[in-house]
């Protein structure tokens, strides 16, 4: 089929397009003397948005961040909020706060102080610093602890000071660098919750980095995954798991199963397993989800038009509602099934819809 | 392996030891302040005669406090002039990046090694060449410029602890930067800072080789003391001693409530304890 290449025309579908967008990265390439740490990045991040980006340590996720705050400069691209360049301003004319990952509270300030910093060197009026501190103190719950220096409180009070200085600000766009990762898990589950209802509230767009595929996916409106200073994919929560655009993303969000095959005449072939797929013939790669293969009871006929195949129970994992069983289904083929029920048996008849067998594109590089 | 305590024989040698050195250490001073109560002179012993008229002396004698007061000048202008070149100094090396810095850092800091003599004669022989009358402040200038590499090493290593984010979220919460200098490094400067000025201070105070090339007219008091043992020792000399010895302690006791109010006592014990890096 003879394609109509449309040029100029931005490719970068919106599922939140309903939204204004509020900070535009535009090709932006980072590179520390000839370690190319970020490459062509280009995300649209819209008003009142939790996006988050999400990627190995090392991944760039950080210095991107860092680019958007103003404390690196990006050796190539653009950043706009609205009509204005905002990669040409210092970080102290952006209207953007940062959550920083080791909080950076001012020893020497009050836990008061520090929240009243911003409003302080931006010489608003004494009473409107000081109704608009409480107000920020007590949406933290943070009040009782105003007269505190930051060493007397504790990490998880660091963090909400650390929200607190940083909105009382009301910033554009607040960015915050694994601010989550220092508290220990309980805690850490908790304010997910609350710093998503604090969004929520606000209604400020938050650029959450994580390394945390669970926080991302719990947390996010959507979801920018980086991988070698390049994005995989950007979409939200349920597409990035249900819809993966590539191996990688397949792999990095929850369990898969990777099946190698090919694609001839509309017919998907993975070893002795085939059904039919409307992709242009040759190679391909399709990601099939643990808990989207069933368990069918022996004899019993499955859904109609779905795969079936049976197999040899290799190993079983159990996860408290879950259970991951690996199957071995002739050719060397092992595939993981998320199952409610305990399959005591040794050998199982599974199945699974071709919908759910979805293309993923190959990850080149390591994986 | 690692449970295994080694216990090492208590020696009587060790402790008798410990008691050498600490009298070699503190003898002389102790015999020292002792002797500027005893009314008979510096000879004979054991002292006779307690008394304080030599203290009374002391106070009475016009040209050791013509010399205590120019030593006080001397100091606060020396400690004024080096921390106001070695503070930006130490920032520079720190933060800035720039061809010929390894240069840069050995030059600043090459004083500290240098000896007094060598400065004090270089100096005397450029104020020869440019005219310049010796007095105090040919004084206050070679203690600065002496004195500079002090502040830069004390300075710079407080401003390696510091957090950086610190910096960074201020400049993020809208402070630009001199903003930031002055209300997030300068307070977490202040230790060291502090703790320079001390040093330059009591350095200067009882600094004699480059003193002894650039005095003029007005004397410094280690000078002024150097001056009077040639003419013979006095316990009046042993008496301004232990006044110099009570107001250093007062001094030493009050950097330490200082830096223990900052830090918290146990990282200062825990500092104290350490073995000072070069």
């Amino acid at each position: 089929m003879a394609s109509i290449s449309t040029s100029g025309v931005s490719s970068g579908a919106e599922p939140n397009s309903i939204r204004a967008s509020l900070l535009s990265i535009r090709n932006v390439a980072k590179s520390f003397g000839r370690n190319a740490v970020l490459r062509n990045i280009s995300l649209e991040i819209a008003e009142g948005e939790f996006l988050t980006i999400l990627g190995e340590s090392g991944s760039g996720k950080t210095t991107l961040l860092r680019i958007v705050a103003g404390f690196e400069s990006a050796s190539a691209g653009e950043l706009w909020m609205g009509e204005e360049r905002l990669d040409r301003q210092p970080p102290y004319r952006r209207r953007v706060n940062t959550v920083f990952q080791s909080y950076a509270l001012f020893p020497h300030l009050t836990v008061e102080q520090n929240v009243g910093y911003g409003l302080r060197v931006a010489k608003r009026p004494d009473a409107e610093i000081v109704s608009r501190v409480a107000e920020a103190l007590d949406k933290v719950k943070m009040t009782p602890h105003a007269k505190s220096k930051p060493s007397k409180i504790s990490g998880g009070q660091q963090q909400r000071v650390a929200l607190a200085r940083a909105l009382v600000n009301r910033p554009r766009l607040l960015l915050l660098d694994e601010p989550l990762s220092a508290l220990d898990a309980n805690l850490r589950r908790q304010m997910q919750v609350e710093l998503k209802s604090l969004q929520r509230e606000v209604g400020i767009a938050f650029v959450f980095v994580t390394h945390d595929q669970e926080e991302a996916m719990v947390m996010s409106d959507r979801i920018a995954l980086l991988r070698s200073g390049e994005l995989e994919q950007v979409a939200t929560p349920r597409e990035i798991y249900s819809r993966p655009a590539t191996a990688y993303v397949a792999q990095f969000i929850g369990h898969t199963n990777l099946l190698k095959g090919e694609v001839r005449g509309g017919v998907a072939r993975c070893t002795s397993l085939s059904w039919p797929a409307k992709f242009p013939d040759g190679p391909a790669l399709f990601s099939l989800r643990p808990e989207n293969i069933r368990l069918v009871a022996a004899g019993r006929t499955g859904d109609a038009g779905s795969v079936r195949l049976r197999g040899k129970v290799l190993h079983r994992a159990f996860h408290g509602a879950t259970e991951l069983i690996g199957v071995e289904a002739g050719d060397g083929l092992v595939l993981v099934v998320r199952t409610s029920g305990s399959a005591a048996q040794d050998t199982v008849e599974l199945e699974f819809s071709p919908d759910d067998a979805v293309p993923v594109r190959e990850s080149p590089g390591r994986v | 392996m690692s449970s295994e305590t080694v216990t090492i024989p208590r020696s009587s040698w060790l402790l008798l030891h410990a008691v050498a050195v600490f009298a070699f250490l503190y003898l002389p001073i102790a015999v020292l302040i002792l002797y500027s109560f005893n009314g008979e002179g510096v000879g004979g012993f054991p002292p006779h005669h307690l008394t304080l008229d030599w203290y009374r002396t002391l106070f009475a004698d016009g040209p050791i406090w013509d010399s205590v007061l120019n030593s006080l000048q001397v100091a606060f202008a020396a400690m004024v002039i080096s921390l106001a070149f070695g503070v930006p100094a130490a920032l520079a090396l720190d933060r800035a990046q720039f061809p010929g810095k390894a240069l840069f850092r050995r030059l600043v800091l090459l004083p500290l090694i240098l000896p007094g003599i060598i400065t004090g004669l270089s100096l005397l022989m450029l104020f020869n060449l440019t005219g310049t009358r010796l007095s105090l402040l040919t004084i206050m200038l070679g203690h600065g410029t002496a004195l500079i590499s002090v502040a830069t090493t004390e300075v710079f290593a407080g401003l390696q602890k510091l957090d950086r984010a610190q910096e960074e979220a201020s400049l993020d919460l809208g402070a630009n930067y001199w903003q930031t200098f002055w209300r997030i490094t300068v307070p977490n400067l202040k230790l060291p800072i502090v703790g320079a000025a001390l040093l330059i201070f009591t350095l200067s105070m009882d600094e004699i080789a480059v003193s002894f090339f650039l005095i003029g007219r007005d004397n410094t008091l280690p000078l002024e003391i150097w001056g009077r043992l040639r003419r013979g020792i006095t316990p009046e000399i042993n008496a301004i001693s232990t006044v110099i010895f009570i107001f250093s302690l007062v001094a030493i006791v009050f950097w330490y409530r200082l830096r223990v109010r900052a830090e918290g006592s146990a990282d200062v014990m825990a500092e104290l304890s350490e073995p000072t890096s070069p």
